[in-house]
């Protein structure tokens, strides 16, 4: 059993903590712009976390990509729509599809931790540090960057055909049609 | 950590399948979605480093696939709202059969 | 076993000669179909008089070929008010020349080749084994494996020469007669494709190949019945000829699925072999036989199947004596004689076939003694000359039956051409008149000797051949299968044996008895259609009389060469007393390989030599009854007496009885066909089909459909979260299921 120090513990605790707070405020809120603010909270937390976990690379790319890009965007089309008005504001289910909504996450949360317990590849785990180890001898981007443009090349570049499809396509669908054009 | 990460995974994500379940509103759901992805990404993360580098890979293409998500997901949502004049989707229902 | 087959064909004394063409055979008409069924496509062209425009307007409402307009009324005339003004238009089809050439000529070389066939057969001597040759494995099912095969052996031989000979000789009649139908590349198409199908039955190796053939010519003989059938008479007259052959057809059938079951076998190799291996007389040969006559009854016309043949006489002439004279109402006959080891094992089945052959022949006589339509005659003429036929092979003779197929085949194509060619005669004077008179009834006859010689003497020979008069082809085959019912009444296996309660031998003495009043019914009806046809007074009309003409060479051709076979035909088979013109049972010592053995084992190994005076006796009291028939006939009937159709008295009694065939379609209507149509109607139509199949079946199951179809219809109800809903619990439950293993 690996060993880690009070103070790796208890921010790892804090931070996932962090995490879920945000996170149950995240959907309990009325207003779009603060749930939206709350998930950037839980992203934060979710980066200090790839960091204690021996992924800072993955923990900025989490803080640019995520907390900084993909959040503003939905910032950005809350307030284009103009959203967070009256009429949206009663957006949440009754009572009754609350609590089986809440029945329904428990029993997954059961699920999920009975099938996490009952299942374990121990043969395959690595010594304890190697990640560690890693960051230490090829860099914090060396470790992602080796794998991902040898063994991963070939969906590596299929991913940037993907983006480049996202952005024709957001480009088209987010258009306004001229009048012209809708007959 | 391996335990403790997959438990604050496996909470976020069904945080985010009950804000799935009780939301109507298009843009909170789809951000519901996001922390979903997010969970998952933590669990890759706690496996990479129990397993190898693999999962930190697997988790740069889910944000790539996310962001693109993302782009397309809400420039739907932006043409809906210029077709319906809203966001609910108590108010949608398109494809209905 | 197969292998054996392979390698006796191999070994064959045929092996290597031209009998190895033997696949040409059927081959060459289907050519013929094939060429004349594609220029058929081609609508006919309207030459002469008449309103193109009109003729066009029925083209296009019959689509193809212009046969709507029946143009050539040679059918049973009864209603000439159809016909209207499209009597006066000849209406020659484009392609007419090209059909009298193809048509005959596949058939003539047809025939040569058949020829050198039989001369190859004369050659290599001894043949005791059938030549069989395997062209393809065609039914390979488990242990049933049929192969299409074709046999050739001595029986099959007498068959093909008879057809292909009889075929091309009326196939040159129809290029006469036929020639001005706009339907007539159709009408060859079908007498060839007829022709293939016949010789595919007579060469099949097997019992299914045979009933290929069984069936193909009851298609063709469909379809050539109801050539004209723009006219429901004889569309009804097919549909009759093909639903009675039906019912025989299932018998034949089921013959087959007994054979199959019990002996493993359906060639006739394999099942000649396996079938001694029965018990002699025992119930399940008894049932194959009797089953296997079932369909006998329905192809060759006899009770209680008869009742097509009259009415197939709808058809054109040429096409009622190849098909339902010549050949294929004969395949019965051959079908007993190609089974007869079968027949010879049960003589129960044996004296049921003689008792139905003898009941028959004596039947449709009385019918015929009253009927006015020239071509009725000649109908049940044929079916009470079938009725002789199953006399003879029902009794085990085999060589007789066959015999008498073979110059039936000649005096009734003979006679059926002959009548044609009145017809045509007839039909041709009324056609330049414009009279709608009937040109089949012989009271509108009389007296024709004088405008058609060559046709009268001719039709004559043929008279006193089918009544039996010394020398001509009937005497010597009837002759013989009456003589040989007579000594197996006196000792056989079928005379010792018993019928419901009757001994056999009494059964065959009737038999005996039937046949020659039949024979004596045979001479008078005979000669009354030949007095009514061709003495007497002239009963056309005044104006009709100058046009009456005889038929042009190509159709009197054939007739005279017929006319030799018929005067000849018997020396096919001279009987011992009659040793002086010529040798003697050429074709018992031919068929000899083929039902030799089953002859003798109906007659209990012993050959029926008659004592002198007993065949003297017979063949005496044969030869007076046909010269009696004929006399009685020409002093008791006065052709002077009759008067034309249209004024004709009303018959009365037992006349009446026999004009209308004893009432025996009128009976069949009421006692199969009413209760038929009544259960259908009001079962099987309101109460299955409609009640049960669709109100349940066909509506309940678009009432199912549209019931799950609403159901989905609901759950889709377009609301994202309904869906989020149900894919969440989806995943629980799969996860569930995971957790619970």
């Amino acid at each position: 059993m690996e060993h880690y120090p009070l103070f790796y513990t208890f921010h790892f605790y804090l931070f996932g903590l962090v995490a879920v707070a945000s996170a149950i405020l995240f959907v309990t809120r009325r207003s779009p712009v603060s749930a939206a603010m709350w998930l950037v909270s839980t992203m934060f937390s979710l980066a200090a976390l790839y960091v204690m976990l021996d992924a800072p690379f993955i923990g900025v790319i989490q803080v640019l990509v995520y907390a900084g890009a993909i959040m503003v965007v939905f910032l950005f089309v809350i307030m284009l729509l103009n959203l967070g008005q009256a009429s949206e504001i009663a957006d949440v289910r009754s009572q009754g599809w609350r609590l089986a909504a809440g029945l329904v996450g428990l029993a997954l949360l059961a699920e999920i931790f009975a099938l996490t317990r009952s299942s374990s590849v121990s043969g395959l785990t690595l010594a304890p540090g190697t990640a560690a180890r890693a960051v230490n001898d090829a860099g914090a981007v060396g470790m992602v960057a080796g794998p991902l443009f040898t063994t991963y090349l070939l969906p590596f570049e299929i991913t940037s055909v993907l983006l480049l499809a996202a952005i024709v396509g957001s480009v088209m669908i987010g258009k306004q049609r001229r009048a012209a054009d809708a007959r | 950590m391996l335990a403790e990460a997959i438990f604050f995974s496996a909470v976020l994500f069904t945080i985010g399948v009950i804000g799935v379940l009780t939301r109507r509103n298009a843009i909170i759901i789809f951000m519901c979605v996001e922390l979903m992805l997010n969970a998952v990404n933590l669990s890759f993360v706690a496996f990479a480093r129990a397993y190898g580098v693999a999962g930190q890979i697997f988790v740069f293409f889910v944000m790539t696939v996310a962001a693109a998500e993302a782009a397309v997901g809400l420039a739907i949502i932006i043409a809906l709202f210029r077709h319906k004049q809203t966001v609910n989707l108590q108010n949608i229902n398109l494809l209905r059969g | 076993m197969l292998l054996q087959h392979e390698v006796s064909a191999v070994g064959h004394p045929l092996a290597g000669t031209v009998a190895e063409w033997l696949w040409l055979l059927p081959l060459l008409p289907l050519l013929g179909f094939v060429i004349n069924g594609l220029l058929s496509l081609v609508p006919a062209t309207v030459l002469g008089p008449g309103d193109p425009d009109i003729a066009h307007g029925a083209e296009g409402a019959h689509g193809e070929a212009g046969h709507g307009v029946a143009v050539h009324a040679h059918d049973s005339a009864d209603d000439h008010g159809a016909h209207g003004d499209d009597h006066h238009r000849v209406v020659r089809h484009r392609f007419a020349w090209l059909t009298s050439i193809v048509g005959p000529a596949v058939l003539a070389v047809a025939f040569g080749l058949a020829v050198a066939i039989f001369l190859a057969m004369r050659g290599v001597g001894e043949m005791s084994a059938p030549f069989v040759q395997r062209y393809f494995s065609w039914m390979p099912a488990g242990s049933l494996r049929i192969d299409a095969a074709f046999q050739l052996d001595q029986l099959s031989m007498v068959m093909i020469l008879v057809i292909t000979g009889v075929g091309t000789l009326i196939h040159l009649f129809s290029v006469g007669y036929m020639q001005d139908d706009p339907g007539y590349p159709r009408y060859f198409a079908y007498l060839n494709l007829f022709v293939a199908f016949m010789l595919v039955l007579v060469l099949g190796a097997s019992y299914p190949v045979l009933f290929v053939g069984w069936e193909g010519v009851g298609l063709c003989s469909y379809l050539l019945i109801g050539f004209w059938f723009s006219e429901k008479a004889n569309a009804d007259a097919g549909k009759k000829a093909f639903i009675v052959n039906r019912i025989g057809d299932f018998g034949l059938l089921i013959a087959m699925f007994l054979l199959f079951a019990n002996l493993g076998a359906l060639d006739f190799v394999g099942v000649n072999e396996a079938a001694t291996r029965l018990t002699f007389g025992g119930p399940l040969v008894t049932a194959i036989c009797l089953f296997m006559f079932l369909g006998c009854t329905g192809k060759s016309a006899q009770i209680p199947l008869y009742i097509w043949l009259p009415d197939a006489m709808a058809g054109p002439t040429p096409v009622s004596a190849l098909i339902h004279a010549a050949t294929m109402v004969t395949a019965g006959v051959y079908l007993i004689a190609r089974s007869s080891v079968l027949f010879s094992m049960a003589p129960v089945a044996g004296l049921t076939v003689t008792v139905i052959g003898a009941l028959t022949a004596i039947f449709a006589a009385t019918i015929g003694l009253k009927q006015w339509d020239i071509k009725k005659v000649l109908a049940y003429s044929t079916v009470s000359q079938l009725g002789y036929m199953f006399i003879g092979v029902g009794s085990g003779a085999y060589v007789a039956g066959i015999f008498h197929l073979v110059t039936h085949a000649f005096f009734k194509a003979l006679l059926f051409l002959g009548s044609g060619s009145v017809i045509f005669a007839m039909h041709a004077a009324y056609h330049h008149t414009g009279s709608h008179e009937d040109a089949q009834d012989m009271r509108n006859m009389g007296g024709l000797s004088r405008y058609m010689r060559v046709t009268w003497v001719l039709m004559w020979i043929a008279t006193l051949a089918i009544a039996g008069v010394p020398f001509f082809a009937g005497f010597f085959s009837k002759d013989e299968i009456l003589g040989s019912v007579f000594l197996r009444a006196r000792e056989s296996t079928l005379a010792d044996a018993s019928w419901l309660g009757i001994p056999g031998s009494s059964v065959l003495y009737a038999a005996y008895a039937l046949g020659l009043a039949a024979a004596l019914l045979t001479a008078i009806y005979m000669t009354r259609m030949m007095l009514y046809t061709f003495h007497g007074p002239n009963r056309t009309g005044e104006k009709e009389r100058d046009h009456l003409g005889e038929a042009p060479w190509i159709m009197t051709g054939p007739l005279v060469v017929l006319g030799v076979l018929s005067l000849f035909g018997g020396w096919l088979n001279l009987p011992a007393l009659t040793s002086f013109l010529g040798p003697v049972g050429a074709l018992d010592r031919w068929l000899e390989p083929v039902v030799g053995e089953s002859a003798r084992r109906v007659t209990s190994g012993v050959a029926p030599e008659p004592a002198h005076n007993v065949e003297l006796a017979l063949v005496g009291s044969a030869v007076a009854i046909a010269l009696l028939g004929i006399i009685i006939a020409a002093v008791r009937l006065k052709p002077a007496r009759l008067v034309p159709k249209a004024q004709a008295p009303e018959e009365h009694g037992i006349e009446r009885v026999l004009a209308n065939k004893y009432y025996v379609d009128e009976a069949y209507d009421r006692v199969v066909v009413e209760p038929t149509v009544g259960i259908s109607r009001g079962v099987l139509w309101k109460g299955i089909d409609q009640g049960i199949i669709d109100s349940v079946f066909v509506n309940g199951s678009a009432r199912l459909a549209r019931g799950v179809a609403s159901l989905g219809s609901w759950i889709q109800s377009g609301q994202v979260g309904t869906y989020a809903w149900v894919l969440v619990i989806g995943v629980l439950a799969v996860l569930g299921a995971f957790t619970i293993r």
